[in-house]
């Protein structure tokens, strides 16, 4: 299992840096974090469909988030116990507001593109080319 | 109310009526019925009314001061008698001796209205009233009077629109204007106010701003239609060639304000504060002080404003004693008086004045505005010719006669002969019927200057009376004629007295009037008497100065050239047959309101000078008036080297100088008719051939001496020689300098655009040229692909996290 983890270039990366091996720390949430987020930038770049591109922006947004939560966490703090901060769960719940209200807007624009344009694939939409 | 208080009442209000009148056409004429029909009703009004109140004042006059046969010969009871209860109101003479010839006429005077009176200067609007005015007074209202009432009849073509044929438009047609009825008794009105204003007068300073009225009047009026360019050039040829004269008139002013302070005619007594009154003698009286027995005497004033340096020296050697230097000051004037100070400047002071008169009364050398005058409507014609404009300088040098030295007076009587020589020969030849009259005019007045200045003061002045009544009826005679014939030619006329015989008689009083007709020495028409008086006056000079008999001889000459042409002017136009058909086919008697004014002028005519039993008449009228110290015979002058005699104006009244007077004026007058009536009434003497016999003296006559020529070449060519220098220096100088400057300005102001438009302009367009290009080259990043820009981005976004560690890895790594 190992070597068969260990042959694989990239995971052998990550095996290198013991992340297989170590408890889980805040190390491997900014891994999920930047999987998530690097999945949303693609996501955003690569899809047509501009409900797509609107779940690409849900995923880098909530991939920060996990960041937020990670770093604010004090159960993943290696001396721990330094204080009950919230402060990067505060900025989360401001961040998924946040979000609600972007997609609730972008959506009402997709609506209307929509409407005035009976597709939503977002390579048609070059009103604004310079 | 006694006679000081009613005169100027009476008068005043003569004078102010016709004031009124112009201000009511003058705001409201057009208003006044249909076309402005009820001005001339206005204009009638008022001086019907002035000539009520004249006469009102005339009757008021003669109840005091009743007219008496005057017996000279050195008693003068009569003028004691005629001054007995002259010494109440203003009157200007209080005592009344045994030396009564000596004693001032009777005169009221006194101010209305200061209008100004600091220092020595007092302006004020007052009055000098004696018998001279409240004659001149009726005699001006009642020609005006006939004059409105005549024009009335004679302007009606205003009524409506006029088109005059006399003015050609450059479009080829004729002149259409609406009528100026109203206009015309507008001006009509503010001249009879002007001239009764000078009559009225008190005071030089105001005899001079009703003088420059009446000019102007006489401007609106001869310009009336302005149209026509000769009517236009004659008004300004009226009014210019009187300022020259007013020009002498203004200098004259000056000296006598200058040296004498005051320019009041007669002395003004004022009640001071503590109840003494005081008397400031006025022209008249400081000129011949009553102490002197109201002989000619050179005031104080000029003799120390002559003696100028004189007075320096005294008052700067006796500078500590103010009082000292006044006393020896005044104890020197009557030797400087006697040296001769002053007297220049009386005499220039008497020119000046009339040298104004000159231009007003058309005397020689400035008569040659009077003929052009004519271009103004007939009715005027009449009023300025014969009782208010050339009337004017008659009575002012009148007026002024006592002021007048003999030296002055002897100038005066030569402008007058000269004046008659020559308007009688222009006269002769002139075949304008109008122009005749003027030319008329400008010789009778010429006679009335003479007689002035041969010391006739009531002969000139009864022949202004009488010529004013004979001369407008000539006038208004031939407006009737011109009226009836459409042309002023005479050649054109002839034969008119059968379609028009009230025209004709009157006509005939007329030209009898002013040749002096009548039965020798039993009666005859005004102006036998007049002409008379005037011929016998300068016969009585002429024999006490031997040298001057050339002006009997033109008084004389003159008469039988008067005689021959009126007489031509009326045989051409009335007598034989028609030249004309086409005139005389059309020609008809005038209307009635035209005629009515003709027969009552005729039979004024005829009796203006008539001396009733018991001694009234104009001429026993005027005499009350005679300026103290004039009565007897006067001798002075020393300007012309010689002393003159002025002799005593009644000695011309008896014996063998009014016999030889008489019997020359009847001689010289029968000539000149009988003259005429062999060459245009009988054809015995063909006026061609004559005129062929004697071409270049007719040449000259029919060229009216050339004086227009003359004073063209003289004065109008040079004028126009500087005016076009100036214009050259305006054009070819000023302007040019101005073009010069706006030139460089222009130039400067190129280069200046260059830099503008080059390098600031450049600098501009080129920071916008850089930022327009800046944005062609960023619109094609902009493409409108979303997911192009996410892949910017995120591409962005790594590579300047990696050009961030890569740059300030020592910083970031730690």
């Amino acid at each position: 299992m190992t070597s068969l983890l260990g042959s694989m270039p990239l995971p052998g990366g990550l095996f290198a840096m013991g992340l297989f091996t170590e408890p889980v720390s805040v190390a491997h949430y900014l891994v999920v974090g930047a999987i998530l987020f690097t999945s949303g930038i693609a996501c955003m770049a690569v899809k047509r469909n501009a409900l797509g591109v609107l779940m690409g922006i849900e995923l880098v947004l909530n991939g920060a988030n996990v960041n937020f939560v990670a770093f604010a966490s004090p159960y993943l703090q290696a001396e721990g116990g330094r204080g009950l901060g919230l402060d990067g769960q505060a900025i989360a719940l401001f961040v998924i507001l946040l979000a609600a209200a972007e997609a609730a807007v972008a959506l009402a624009i997709t609506l209307n593109f929509y409407n005035n344009h009976a597709t939503v694939d977002v390579d048609r939409a070059d009103d604004l080319k310079g | 109310m006694d006679l000081a208080a009613q005169l100027p009442t009476l008068l005043g209000l003569a004078w102010l009526v016709p004031l009124a009148s112009f201000i009511a056409i003058l705001f409201f004429g057009p208003r006044m019925g249909p076309h402005g029909r009820n001005a001339a009703w206005v204009a009638t009004a008022a001086i019907v009314t002035s000539l009520v109140l004249s006469l009102a004042a005339f009757v008021a006059w003669l109840a005091v001061h009743p007219v008496k046969a005057v017996h000279h010969g050195g008693h003068g009871e009569a003028h004691a008698a005629d001054h007995a209860d002259a010494g109440h109101g203003d009157s200007h003479h209080d005592d009344h001796g045994e030396h009564a010839e000596h004693a001032a006429p009777p005169a009221y005077s006194g101010d209305w209205y200061t209008l100004y009176e600091g220092g020595r200067l007092k302006l004020s609007i007052g009055w000098y009233i004696d018998s001279l005015t409240v004659l001149m007074f009726v005699v001006v209202t009642f020609i005006a009077t006939c004059i409105h009432v005549y024009a009335s009849g004679y302007m009606h073509d205003e009524l409506h629109d006029v088109t005059d044929h006399e003015v050609h438009l450059s479009s080829g047609g004729h002149l259409h204007r609406p009528g100026r009825f109203p206009r015309f008794f507008q001006a009509l009105s503010l001249f009879c106010f002007s001239m009764l204003g000078i009559l009225i007068a008190g005071n030089l300073a105001m005899v001079f701003v009703f003088w420059e009225l009446v000019g102007i009047c006489s401007w609106f009026l001869i310009g009336f239609y302005y149209e026509r360019k000769s009517a236009s050039t004659a008004a300004n040829k009226a009014f210019i060639v009187n300022r020259v004269g007013d020009f002498g008139m203004l200098i004259g002013l000056m000296a006598l304000w200058g040296a004498l302070g005051t320019l009041q005619f007669a002395d003004a007594t004022t009640t001071a504060a503590d109840g003494t009154t005081v008397t400031t003698p006025g022209l008249f009286s400081l000129v011949r002080p009553a102490e002197a027995g109201h002989a000619l005497r050179v005031p104080d004033g000029m003799v120390t404003f002559a003696a100028a340096d004189e007075v320096a020296t005294i008052a700067a050697e006796k500078a500590a004693d103010p009082g000292a230097a006044a006393a020896e000051i005044a104890g020197r004037v009557p030797g400087w008086r006697e040296q001769g100070f002053g007297g220049w400047l009386l005499f220039i002071a008497g020119l000046g004045i009339f040298c104004g008169c000159v231009g007003k009364s058309a005397q020689f050398p400035l008569f040659v505005w009077l003929p052009d005058a004519m271009e103004g409507p007939t009715p005027v014609s009449a009023l300025v010719h014969s009782a208010t404009m050339v009337a004017a300088g008659v009575y002012l040098v009148g007026r002024f006669f006592p002021v007048l030295t003999p030296d002055a007076l002897l100038v005066i009587a030569y402008t007058g002969g000269i004046t008659l020589f020559i308007a009688a020969t222009i006269a002769l030849v002139a075949n304008d019927i109008k122009r005749v009259l003027a030319y008329s005019t400008v010789s009778q007045l010429g006679y009335m200057m003479l007689a002035l200045g041969v010391g006739g003061w009531v002969a000139g002045l009864f022949h202004l009376v009488t010529h004013a009544f004979f001369k407008s009826l000539l006038f208004l005679c031939s407006g009737s004629v011109i009226h009836a014939c459409h042309t002023n030619d005479m050649r054109k006329m002839g034969g008119l007295a059968k379609v028009m015989p009230y025209t004709a008689g009157a006509m005939l009083v007329g030209c009898l009037a002013i040749i002096g007709a009548g039965v020798p020495f039993v009666i005859g028409l005004s102006g036998y008497y007049s002409k008379d008086s005037i011929l016998a006056q300068a016969l009585s000079f002429a024999q006490a100065n031997p040298r001057h008999a050339i002006l009997y001889y033109a008084v004389a000459g003159g008469a039988f050239l008067t005689a021959f042409y009126m007489f031509r002017l009326w045989f051409m136009t009335f007598a034989g047959s028609p030249r004309d058909h086409h005139v005389a086919d059309h020609a008809h008697e005038s209307p009635a309101v035209m005629v009515s004014p003709l027969i009552v002028l005729s039979v004024l005519s005829v009796v203006a000078g008539w001396t009733l039993p018991g001694g009234f008449g104009v001429a026993n009228l005027i005499e009350q008036s005679r300026p103290a110290g004039t009565v007897e015979t006067a001798t002075g002058g020393f300007v012309f080297g010689q002393a003159l005699t002025l002799p005593a104006e009644y000695l011309s009244h008896e014996g063998a100088i009014h016999v030889t007077a008489t019997m020359t004026a009847f001689g010289t007058a029968l000539a000149g008719v009988l003259v005429a009536a062999a060459m245009y009434l009988w054809r015995i003497v063909s006026p061609d051939v004559i005129a062929t016999l004697f071409r270049p003296v007719y040449s000259f006559l029919a060229g009216r001496w050339y004086f227009d020529e003359l004073y063209h070449a003289l004065f109008v060519l040079p004028a126009l020689g500087v005016a076009r220098f100036a214009s050259w220096i305006d054009k070819g100088i000023i302007d040019n300098l101005i073009n010069g400057l706006a030139w460089a300005a222009r130039q400067l102001a190129g280069i200046d655009a260059w830099i503008d438009r080059t390098l600031v302009d450049g600098l501009v367009n080129a920071t916008a040229g850089a930022t327009w290009n800046a944005g062609l080259g960023l619109k094609k990043l902009q493409t409108g692909r979303l997911r192009q820009y996410v892949m910017f981005i995120a591409v962005g976004t790594v590579a300047l996290f990696v050009l961030a560690s890569m740059l300030f890895r020592s910083s970031f790594a730690g």
